[in-house]
């Protein structure tokens, strides 16, 4: 069976470049930097808030505070990394506004290892995706993702949609390794048994051969 | 190499971050052991399709809106230092 491979592959050289010269005072450095990861800082920010508004306020916000603090990025991480952790956080103070009465924090570690043991093991029909057309599908993924704890979205995405490795998802939550191990783990099994409903072989029963 | 020794590992094996003994040894559970074959492909699929989905795309139109918007305010954090 094949493995998972990043999908993203950063030019750190010319990044750097522009950083140095954003840093300087270029301000069409900094948009060239805008221009390379606003998709990226949406689709994260809108990942974590569920919410399109806070998605576009996180982005606007993410990179003034971004180009604020340019002067301190020490430019041991990448680029990337510093701004998606600026992003993350951004996304979690607007959920944390939107609901105060749950606690939303990326150290919380939820229930017990049971929420992510498999109870649905019928295969999937051979293109699970050809099952529904384009808005249905969003909305199934959309709905689906929403009902993980923010902690695990957020690792699924940086890990998963984003294609940051371990480390740099680690870096940029300010999380152990570990930690990012195993919210990963379970963000996916919880994903794969939700998506499982949708998804399942039908015409094969249970599956099993 | 039992059910639950498997999915501890489902990680680091779907990413390809383990020695080659580990995965001879998975590789192998996953010859004989049905619901965990699948509980492995389809796991690889949730994340192929998430990753291939385009879900939240920022669309055009608003793409350029909020680009204006950053670059405003960031000539506007520059003037007043």
């Amino acid at each position: 069976m094949g493995t998972i491979q990043p999908k993203v592959d950063i030019q750190a050289s010319d990044e750097s470049t522009l950083v140095h010269a954003a840093k300087a005072g270029d301000i069409s450095a900094f948009e060239e930097l805008v221009r390379r990861y606003d998709r990226n800082v949406f689709r994260i920010a809108q990942h974590i808030t569920q919410n399109r508004e806070d998605a576009e306020d996180v982005v606007q916000d993410a990179f003034l505070k971004a180009y604020q603090n340019l002067k301190n990025f020490q430019e041991q991480s990448k680029f990337y990394t510093w701004l998606v952790r600026i992003a993350v956080n951004e996304a979690l103070m607007r959920l944390r506004r939107r609901r105060p009465e749950r606690m939303v924090s990326l150290d919380e570690d939820i229930k017990t290892e049971e929420d992510s043991m498999p109870r649905e093991v019928a295969d999937w029909a051979p293109n699970p995706e050809q099952l529904y057309g384009q808005g249905e599908l969003k909305e199934i993924l959309s709905k689906t993702i929403q009902g993980l704890p923010p902690s695990f979205r957020t690792v699924f995405v940086l890990r998963d949609v984003e294609g940051l490795s371990t480390e740099e998802t680690a870096d940029a939550l300010d999380l152990s390794i570990p930690a990012v191990k195993s919210r990963l783990l379970r963000a996916r099994l919880q994903l794969r048994e939700r998506l499982s409903k949708y998804f399942k072989n039908r015409a094969g029963g249970d599956g099993k051969q | 190499m039992t059910c639950s020794e498997f999915l501890k590992e489902l990680t680091d094996y779907l990413d390809d971050t383990m020695d080659a003994q580990t995965k001879a040894e998975l590789e192998d559970h996953l010859q004989w052991c049905h619901n965990c074959y699948v509980v492995c492909n389809t796991t690889k699929r949730t994340i192929e399709i998430y990753r291939d989905s385009s879900l939240y795309e920022l669309p055009d139109d608003l793409r350029t809106r909020l680009r204006s918007a950053i670059m405003t305010k960031c000539q506007g954090a520059k003037e007043t230092h």
